[in-house]
């Protein structure tokens, strides 16, 4: 029973094989080729470097498929898929090379009586995974999954392997039962008795039919969405785990920071993350943009990329412009200015692709372009001359002290331990000035020895880089940092979530006659009022009695894992936590972020993001708090609770302000 | 068509503005200068109007400080030459600086057929009058101020300009070239450029500096005093929470019969 | 002292401009102080219906000629400096308004005189005369003392009550004989503001709305409360620059002129330009972020607050109390 020992045509089989499976290779290396090419045309940047914990997430995302778990219908089935698919590749490239190679001494793999029985029974399985893939894909499509042809390709490809193994395996049965083949039994019983001859033609044309389907798929599969398949655990290997909390692009050209309109614009791995995508929608079910009904998707962006990819790259890589632009002919200005950089989509997706770098890349472009709307370009007038984005005097900056009772140090005059940079909302604000003075208080009340800059802090610029600002956030960036490093303090402490997220991962800070040339640690407000808490140093005089929920700031939460902190205190002083459905890295964002704070709706919406989670939170038996820790929050949600008409049954609070309750003796 | 474009800098309102020990002038550790925001539009219209018909910009303006920012800004924006004229230039307003932009225009020759002259309407500290009219007299040329829309027309030697009066009303004027325009607001509001651009200008273009001689300058007119506008009738300011001022305002709407 | 003072009677599409009177009325005031005799310039196509009303000057001199039909500040300045000239005088006063705007600099360089703009107040004190200006937005005010009376005065609009510069008498008239001279400035046409959704000069409440209301989403709230209120949205100069607000709803020098029953100025901090268009509103309610914004020393009540607070509050008091 040897399918290659026979003739077909009157050729000897394993001639045939060589041929087909020298076409099949052909074709795959050709678009392998053309490929590699394109990425090398793009710009470079560095993805080689931490090998060891690449190899973890290698592990943790393609071996243990972690991120696919987040969505439970699919989670287990890709599981299997996965695994069924790697097993089966291995058993094929085994069969393969025993069939091109017919001298070899071992056996098929189906042969072997453990390897067999495992192909039987995972091939039951997986065509159990098909009749549920393609249902999802009939019946319950969930929001944002596309149905394709080629998903249909690839599925009937799938289910005439597993058909052609069983049926195989069954036929085979009818001749000599053994105790490893208990599905190819079932099969063969129901086959009856068969004539051997007949047994054994049948079982090489299933034997050929699945070889040859195989060689196919291989060709095929880099031409298609499949080739998420090859290049996903590679994408994987790839990350950079700092992204996007830094927008750094590590070793790339100084070009880059003008943004990218065209294919070779863009590095490398932001191409090659379009070739990754599996078109799951995943990213496309969290975005706040698309489920308020903005155009952003962030799916589409990728998707878009790899098809204006298609029609430039692919088919001339020298071409020096291209009839139709990549910005405007496939994505819209509008759609990149929707993004609230929130991060959401990345966190979903299981593949590890960085919607927000390409995204970015391309306001960047826009930004250059002097193509930004009027009044994100009037906030970055008045950002680049006073150095906040309200327009206000310097020296106006630290005027919400003027209500303390006591004096806050000036930290260019004296040594502090911690250097607190409150950002531009806690101190410009009027809606928030009075939380910035519990937070004052909080710290006064506890002894921490901290001070701020005055009039010298500028704004930290996490909004503008994001905008697309690269120059601007530099500017800000450098005189930030040409002050900080005459200041002598030991931490820093930040208000705002931006703020504390561009300065912990992109201003790298250091000074070796501090800390001995190691970075400087970067607190939220609400990590240093949990430690002060822990370490008694904070005493608390009155427990509050209330239930309230929590919003995790996606800058907080999402880009920097602090979700415990906050709970923390509020379990402290006696605030009762009912979760959102949409809770830690699950949280909805508020809408401001990513510059979208400046930004005005020109369409019309479903609702914006803040009302959406307004609604979560007021649906929530007992919820009469609502809880932020980010001065743009605060903002953000009481506008919300105003135009949802939800004033009578939720309020907004900052965690300062409940703290401080609890805290004050009078 | 060649556009020279004066440009000036002046205090800033965002800023607290402060009375010297002098009493006639500003504190100076309090000032920081900003371009005149008309001047801005003027700037604005000049690469309009270059972009739509071609031509070069120059761009002069006096020393002050942050006026170097100012400068390299218009290059950024499309000005093809910049000029910082050198000197204290504290003492001279709109007739002393229409002196010395008169022998700017002179000295490199810049009056052409065709040459469009732009500046902003009217300054923030313009005590003596507009730059403008001073100047159109100085070069014998005609001046037109309060502009919000410029254009060439066909025959190349002149141009239809709109000038603002008041009530909304708005007159359309045709000004043979060489002339002098005051531009109240450009046709759009002035463009964003983003710092890296500007940074890189900073590195590749130079700002010309020139000194022009200042005999025969017309000195302003001596200020006696500078006060901040205190005592004057103040509005009664009403105090409270949102939900009482607004009960107070109902309450003044209704006695006025208003509502 | 000298003999007399000259001023000019600004006039457009048939009307004296209220500057005009302003001026007049101020003019009158030192006149009478120092005995000096006033003297009115009215130039025009035909200026004979414009005569009565203009009583408060000693002498009206007219000038008529076609080409005078526009004013048009050069040929403005030339008959200023002859009829100066001619009477030797070398005082004069003009308004500091769009249409009369170059009179002054180009008058001032003709007489080789000072030029004193934006004067507030204009006065006669000691043989001197005194002048107040206010500079840089009028967050300073400056005073300018001209001891030779040699001088031309550019008044800033809405410093003066116009009441005081008008009368019933029929002024005394003469002629004055003037040779236009070619001008490179044609006048084509005058362009109407489009006032067919709303002509806000009209309207007896206006909810205006300045930079302070910080993007244009806010925008929604001012017509929100007009809803309730009545009356119509209008707006300040850099928000109608910014094209949040169509330019028939601009108010101040370049806009209209509003005297509205109320007047709500929503952000605005009240620079003299805006000032100037609204600042005869019966009741003027401010309200601003900014305790120090001008608009405080125009408003009858003042407000220190975010609109975004505030705003939706009144709208909903209003709608309660209106039922």
């Amino acid at each position: 029973m040897d399918p290659v020992s026979i003739y077909i045509f009157g050729i000897p089989a394993y001639t045939l094989l060589w041929v087909i499976t020298l076409i099949s290779l052909f074709f795959f290396v050709k678009r392998a080729y053309k490929i590699v090419r394109i990425l090398k045309k793009a710009r470079p940047e560095s993805r080689f470097d931490n090998f060891s914990s690449r190899i973890m997430n290698f592990v943790k995302f393609v071996l243990g498929q972690q991120k696919l778990f987040n969505e439970k219908a699919i989670g287990l089935p890709h599981f299997l898929f996965f695994w069924g698919f790697v097993f089966y590749a291995t058993s094929f490239w085994w069969n393969l090379i025993r069939g091109l190679f017919p001298f070899l001494p071992i056996p098929y793999a189906d042969e072997v009586p453990v390897v067999g029985t495992i192909l039987e029974i995972s091939g039951v399985l997986v065509l159990l995974s098909i009749i549920i893939a393609v249902s999802r894909r009939l019946f319950f499509r969930p929001e944002h999954l596309q149905k394709s042809f080629d998903a249909g390709i690839i599925l009937s490809l799938i289910a005439i392997l597993m058909i052609t193994l069983i049926l195989g395996q069954g036929f085979k049965n009818t001749q000599e039962a053994t105790v490893w083949s208990p599905v190819g039994a079932q099969v063969a019983s129901f086959f009856g008795a068969m004539e051997h001859s007949k047994a054994v033609s049948l079982y090489n044309l299933m034997w050929w039919i699945h070889i040859v389907s195989v060689l196919f798929f291989l060709a095929y599969i880099p031409y298609s969405k499949h080739l998420h398949l090859l290049t996903s655990p590679v994408n994987v290997f790839l990350l950079n785990e700092d992204i996007p909390q830094s927008l750094d692009i590590k070793n790339a050209p100084e070009e880059i920071t003008q943004g990218s309109s065209q294919w070779n614009e863009f590095t490398w791995k932001q191409i090659f993350q379009t070739l990754t995508c599996a078109e799951c929608g995943r990213c496309d079910r969290v975005c706040p943009a698309l489920n308020s009904g903005y155009k952003l998707s962030p799916r589409s962006i990728l998707h878009e990329m790899k098809i204006n990819l298609y029609d430039t790259a692919f088919k001339n890589i020298d071409a020096e412009k291209a009839d139709k632009q990549l910005i405007g002919d496939y994505i819209s200005e509008e759609e990149l200015w929707q993004c609230t950089t929130c991060m959401a989509c990345m966190e979903r997706c299981a593949v590890l692709n960085e919607h927000l770098t390409s995204i970015i890349q391309m306001r960047r472009y826009l930004v250059g372009q002097g193509n930004i709307e009027a009044t994100v370009q009037d906030m970055l007038q008045k950002m680049t001359r006073y150095g906040n984005s309200f327009g206000q005097s310097e020296r106006n900056r630290a005027k919400w002290t003027a209500g303390l009772d006591f004096k806050i140090k000036d930290a260019r005059k004296e040594e502090v331990e911690y250097l607190w940079i409150t950002g531009d909302y806690a101190a410009f604000d009027v809606r928030v000035m009075n939380l910035t003075q519990a937070t004052a208080r909080i710290f006064n009340c506890a002894g921490l020895d901290f001070g701020i800059l005055y009039e010298a802090e500028k704004n930290s610029g996490n909004d503008v880089r994001r905008i697309g600002e690269e120059g601007l956030f530099e500017f800000l960036k450098d005189k930030n940092t040409q002050i900080l490093e005459k200041t002598k303090f030991r931490y820093i402490v930040t208000t705002d979530p931006h703020t504390y997220n561009t300065i912990k991962n992109e201003y790298h800070l250091n000074n070796a006659d501090r800390t001995n040339g190691n970075a400087i640690k970067v607190f939220h407000y609400t990590e240093v009022i949990d430690q002060l808490i822990k370490n008694s140093k904070l005493k608390i005089n009155k427990f509050l009695n209330q239930t309230a929920t929590y919003h995790d700031p996606c800058y907080l939460g999402r880009y920097n894992g602090i979700y415990e902190p906050p709970r923390s205190i509020l379990k402290t002083i006696g605030v009762k936590v009912v979760e959102m459905p949409r809770n830690r890295n699950q949280s909805y964002c508020c809408g401001a972020g990513g510059g979208r704070i400046w930004m005005e709706d020109k369409t019309q919406i479903k609702e914006r993001p803040s009302e959406s989670r307004i609604k979560e939170a007021v649906a929530l038996k007992d919820v009469s708090t609502f809880v932020v820790a980010c001065p743009k929050d605060i903002a953000m949600f009481t506008d919300a609770i105003k135009t949802t008409g939800q004033e009578e049954k939720l309020v907004v609070k900052d965690i300062a302000e409940l703290v401080w309750e609890s805290v004050a003796t009078v | 068509m060649n556009i020279v474009v004066l440009l000036k800098m002046v205090p800033d309102v965002v800023e607290e503005l402060k009375i010297g020990d002098d009493f006639k002038s500003l504190d100076s550790d309090w000032l920081r200068y900003i371009l005149s925001e008309s001047d801005e539009h003027a700037l604005e219209q000049a690469i309009i109007l270059k972009e739509k018909y071609g031509g070069t910009i120059t761009a002069v303006a006096p020393e002050a400080p942050e006026v170097d920012d100012a400068l390299y800004s218009a290059l950024a924006k499309g000005a093809d030459r910049v000029v910082k004229i050198k000197g204290e230039w504290d003492i001279y307003r709109a007739p002393g600086l229409a002196f010395v932009f008169t022998r700017f225009i002179e000295i490199n020759n810049l009056l052409g057929e065709h040459t469009l002259i732009l500046s902003g309407s009217q300054a923030i500290d313009d005590l003596e009058g507009e730059l403008v009219y001073y100047l159109a007299e100085r070069l014998g040329l005609p001046g037109c101020c309060v502009v919000t829309s410029v254009q060439y027309n066909s025959d190349g030697n002149s141009i239809t300009l709109l000038k603002e009066f008041s009530a909304g009303l708005r007159g359309e004027f045709e000004v043979s070239l060489p002339a002098v325009i005051g531009i109240q607001a450009a046709e759009n509001p002035p463009r964003y450029i983003p710092i890296a651009k500007i940074r890189s200008i900073m590195k590749t273009q130079k700002i010309e500096e020139i000194e022009i001689p200042l005999e025969g300058v017309p000195p302003g007119i001596a200020i006696e005093k500078l006060f901040e506008p205190v005592g004057l009738e103040r509005a009664e300011f009403l105090e409270g929470n949102p939900e009482e001022v607004s009960r107070r305002l109902v309450e003044i709407f209704s006695e006025k019969g208003i509502i | 002292m000298a003999n007399g003072i000259i001023i000019y009677i600004e006039h457009l599409k048939g009307i004296i401009s209220d500057i005009s009177f302003e001026i007049l009325g101020a003019a009158r005031k030192i006149a009478d102080d120092t005995g000096m005799t006033l003297y009115a310039v009215l130039a025009g196509k035909t200026v004979d219906s414009l005569l009565p009303g203009l009583g408060k000057a000693d002498l009206v001199i007219t000038i008529e000629d076609d080409s005078l039909e526009m004013p048009n500040p050069e040929a403005i300045a030339d008959i200023l400096n002859d009829v100066g000239s001619a009477k030797g005088i070398t005082l004069f006063m003009v308004g500091g308004t769009n249409v009369s705007s170059g009179i002054g600099a180009i008058l001032s360089s003709k007489q080789k005189i000072p030029l004193i703009n934006l004067c507030k107040n204009v006065r006669h004190e000691n043989g001197c005369i005194l002048a107040t200006n206010q500079l840089f937005g009028g967050k300073i005010f400056s005073e300018i003392k001209i001891e030779d009376s040699k001088g031309v005065f550019c008044i800033y609009p809405g410093s003066y009550k116009s009441e005081a510069g008008k009368s019933d008498k029929f002024p005394q008239t003469e002629k004055f004989d003037y040779k236009p001279k070619v001008s490179k400035i044609k006048f084509n046409k005058i362009i109407e503001p489009d006032l067919s959704d709303v002509d806000i000069s009209k309207e007896d409440i206006l909810v205006s709305v300045g930079r302070g209301i910080g993007n244009k989403d806010n925008i929604s709230l001012a017509e929100e409360l007009v809803a309730v209120l009545g009356g119509a949205v209008s707006a300040s100069r850099p928000v109608i620059d910014q094209g949040w607000l169509p330019l028939n709803r601009q108010v101040g020098k370049s806009g209209m002129i509003v005297k509205p029953k109320l007047y709500l100025a929503l952000g605005i901090s009240g620079a003299p330009e805006h000032v100037e268009g609204m600042k005869d509103s019966s009741l003027i309610v401010a309200i601003n972020k900014d305790p120090a914004a001008p608009i405080f020393n125009f408003a009858h009540y003042g407000l220190c607050a975010d609109i975004e607070d505030i705003v939706p509050v009144l709208t909903e008091s209003i709608r309660n109390k209106k039922g």
